[in-house]
């Protein structure tokens, strides 16, 4: 799979403002007062970095690497280099934030919830992306996206971190 | 023979772990890091990840255990494998074709994975030869041979000690003659370089071509455990030992048991590892086996995520390179 070269760039601080807000928003609605937040390794990480400064969350954050719960390892195999989960609080009766960069097939979150609960049994969990896209496979969608965008089959949304700068482009396969 | 061949796929990924030989470094420190990964899995509320749900593995113990066999099984169970534990007698089942008719019956089951321990060198070999292309051998221990993910869950335990393999003297003291974990051991330390390894014992129990292995023979204690990082006791094998090759045990812990004496003249942080069984008294001194310094238990929890790592690198590997999943 090649990439072109002309990929289309998004305005990703402006997403990650709106996120903040609409994540804000959404907590005061719910009543939600002392939440924790895990994001999805390595994308959803990063933009819950963004998140938990911004939202000025207490409790430290978690990470989730999903690798033990991915449908498809019998396909694919297993990577040595993941980071492993780091979930450094109890979840017990907590409200939780999960994290990701993209919403596509569903798969991901549903390896997340999974993981989540064997490691208790949270109040709530809700779900914060930067895309929400189409084609999703299950059925799970985000409470809170910074965007909604249809794309055709063969485009994918990518996120990269340069030192600290996130930034989000669509480019196509051939 | 070409041992090394035969435990990976086309791919170059691990199929079968027979032994350490002939494995690449980077493999050895892919099975370690994936093990890494696999070990806060045991500090969970439900020790339990889904990976190989659907998957059976069977345990063929020819000969007995207990550390072994059961951390494999809870490897398995950990990973959501189903298990079967098959305690074979060796006496009642005679080497060649009833060894084959059993495997062709548990293949028949459906059966993913065999761990094989034996008498036998080669056991596990013989048997990754002749099993089904898509099942997978575990080498749990063949005669003197062989104990790969014994040796592997050494390693990890004093990587986590002494992260930088390249600045150790590591010395395995006792029967290395018939032991299959000081063999594997050896040649880990060997891939992961290791610049300097000591084996220590009388001469009747180090086996002669043991400097071939790119190792130092020591036959006095003290002179070999002068400064090392590393101390690996072995259990002396007595069922293993044919006629007289050693004096009394008492003896024999005078001149190479390790007590709190001989071990302060290794590194102060040095760390003080043993397979197990321990037999007290005899290889080591109760007071080192518990002592601050040991770090046996701990092996054998590491034990675990290394079984963890071996069983779900060989039975999750696959060609196919999709990995998005959003």
């Amino acid at each position: 799979m090649t990439e072109r070269p002309e990929s289309q760039k998004l305005d990703t601080p402006a997403l990650l403002e709106t996120l903040s807000s609409d994540l804000r928003d959404l907590l005061q609605t719910r009543n939600i007062e002392n939440p924790l937040m895990i994001g999805i390794h390595t994308g959803g990480a990063w933009v819950a970095e963004e998140l938990h400064k911004n939202l000025n969350i207490k409790q430290p954050l978690g990470t989730l690497n999903i690798t033990f719960y991915r449908d498809d390892f019998t396909r694919i195999g297993m990577h040595p280099q993941v980071t492993p989960s780091n979930l450094p609080f109890s979840i017990d009766d907590q409200h939780i934030i999960l994290v990701d960069d993209v919403l596509h097939t569903g798969r991901t979150i549903r390896a997340a919830l999974n993981e989540i609960f064997d490691y208790g049994r949270p109040a709530s969990v809700l779900l914060a992306v930067l895309v929400e896209r189409d084609c999703r496979e299950l059925p799970i969608s985000a409470d809170v996206a910074a965007t909604r965008i249809q794309l055709k089959t063969n485009q994918h949304i990518k996120l990269a971190r340069d030192k600290n700068n996130l930034t989000l482009s669509i480019a196509e396969a051939k | 023979m070409k041992q090394h061949d035969i435990q990976l796929d086309k791919d170059g990924k691990l199929r079968h772990f027979l032994t350490i030989e002939g494995l690449k470094k980077q493999m050895l420190l892919d099975i370690l890091d994936t093990a890494g990964n696999f070990s806060s899995v045991g500090a969970r509320q439900i020790k339990k990840v889904p990976l190989l749900r659907g998957k059976t593995i069977a345990n063929l113990f020819f000969e007995a255990s207990t550390r072994t066999r059961t951390t494999f099984e809870l490897a398995a169970k950990r990973l959501s494998a189903d298990v079967l534990n098959i305690n074979i007698n060796t006496s009642a089942t005679s080497k060649g074709e009833s060894l084959l008719d059993m495997l062709r019956n548990l293949e028949a089951m459906q059966v993913d994975m065999f761990v094989v321990r034996h008498n036998s060198s080669g056991a596990a070999h013989f048997i990754a030869q002749h099993v089904a292309p898509h099942i997978s051998v575990i080498n749990a221990g063949d005669g003197s041979h062989a104990h790969p993910t014994q040796a592997m869950l050494d390693m990890f335990t004093i990587r986590r000690y002494k992260p930088d393999f390249s600045k150790l003297t590591v010395a395995i003291v006792g029967d290395i003659m018939h032991s299959r974990v000081a063999r594997s051991q050896i040649h880990a330390l060997n891939t992961l370089g290791v610049p300097e390894i000591r084996v220590i014992g009388p001469q009747t129990i180090i086996p002669k071509e043991a400097a071939h292995l790119g190792v130092h023979v020591y036959h006095d204690m003290q002179q070999g455990l002068q400064n090392v990082d590393v101390v690996i006791m072995l259990r002396l094998q007595r069922e293993r030992m044919e006629g007289a090759l050693l004096p009394s045990e008492h003896e024999y812990f005078h001149m190479f048991g390790l007590t709190e004496e001989k071990l302060k003249l290794a590194k102060a942080d040095a760390i003080v590892m043993h397979p197990g069984p321990i037999n007290r008294g005899v290889e080591i001194e109760s007071s080192v086996a518990d002592g601050p310094q040991s770090v046996i238990l701990e092996q054998v929890t590491h034990g675990i995520s290394i079984r963890m790592a071996v069983m779900s690198m060989a039975l999750g590997r696959s060609s196919l390179t999709d990995g998005g999943q959003n």
